[in-house]
């Protein structure tokens, strides 16, 4: 399949993103630069210094909200793709409205526990929508145990669901980038597969 | 009875056993997870209270902070 073939596909279709942090920033960018149509990002936080280790993020946008960073750094390398944000924080109520007609969500948030209330708000209310799961991608010298997962039609995983972030083990650029990009790997994988 | 747990078959000497007898016998000890008997997503609040059967198919996902 061509390339020009590739992103006239992928302009139909609309993408969801949960989280504009290492993972969401990330995959986001790389969904834009194969062609997605649209992505709807929510994310309630602002760039700090401390992301830039790993959050496609630069300097000057420190203190920015990162939905509004991330529309700006997408909209910089790939004009012609539409960027829908909310700067929320994302519940059980909201994610159903927000989310309604995306042909996929990507989850990217940090906290365990948010993950947790995303995949049951997601599979509960939009029982047909594929979601797309991160899960273990702290460390380095690591590459060859991170992985993409299907659970079933509707569910899937990347990482090596193993690695926690902590002090001692932090969520570093090369890590997470390859999670977001497997993640985004899958988002185009399954799209390419649906006739529109 | 005979079960799958992330796509590889498992025995068990039972007749059925509840999602947390599973995980304790299988030893699974992170404390964060999902999951799913035949496709459908299990709460928490209802380990106690879900069987697993003969031919049941189980699917665990863990769920790790970072990102």
């Amino acid at each position: 399949m061509k390339y020009s073939d590739i992103k006239e596909h992928l302009g139909k279709f609309k993408v969801g993103i949960a989280g504009a942090g290492g993972l969401g920033s990330n995959c986001a960018m790389a969904l834009a630069r194969c062609g997605v149509g649209k992505l709807i990002i929510c994310d309630n936080d602002v760039v700090e210094r401390t992301n830039l280790n790993r959050q496609y993020y630069f300097e000057k946008q420190a203190g920015k909200l990162k939905c509004e960073a991330l529309k700006e750094n997408i909209e910089l390398a790939c004009s012609d793709v539409i960027v829908e944000i909310h700067n929320i924080l994302l519940d059980p109520e909201n994610i159903p409205s927000v989310f309604s007609d995306c042909d996929i969500i990507v989850e990217a948030v940090d906290n365990s526990e948010t993950k947790e209330m995303i995949i049951k708000a997601v599979q509960a209310t939009m029982p047909a929508t594929p979601l797309i799961i991160g899960s273990g991608v702290a460390g380095w010298d690591n590459t060859g145990n991170l992985r993409s997962r299907k659970i079933d039609d509707t569910l899937y995983v990347c990482g090596d669901e193993e690695s926690e972030v902590s002090d001692d083990l932090p969520a570093l650029a090369p890590g997470v980038s390859i999670v977001a990009n497997m993640q985004a790997d899958l988002v185009i994988s399954l799209l390419l597969n649906i006739k529109r | 009875m005979k079960i799958t747990i992330n796509n590889r078959e498992e025995e068990f000497d039972r007749d059925k056993l509840t999602v947390n007898e599973m995980l304790e016998l299988k030893r699974f000890t992170y404390k964060l997870r999902i999951v799913k008997v035949n496709g459908k997503l299990i709460p928490r609040e209802e380990y106690d209270s879900t069987y697993i059967y003969n031919k049941d198919d189980v699917q665990m996902l863990y769920l790790m902070s970072g990102g």
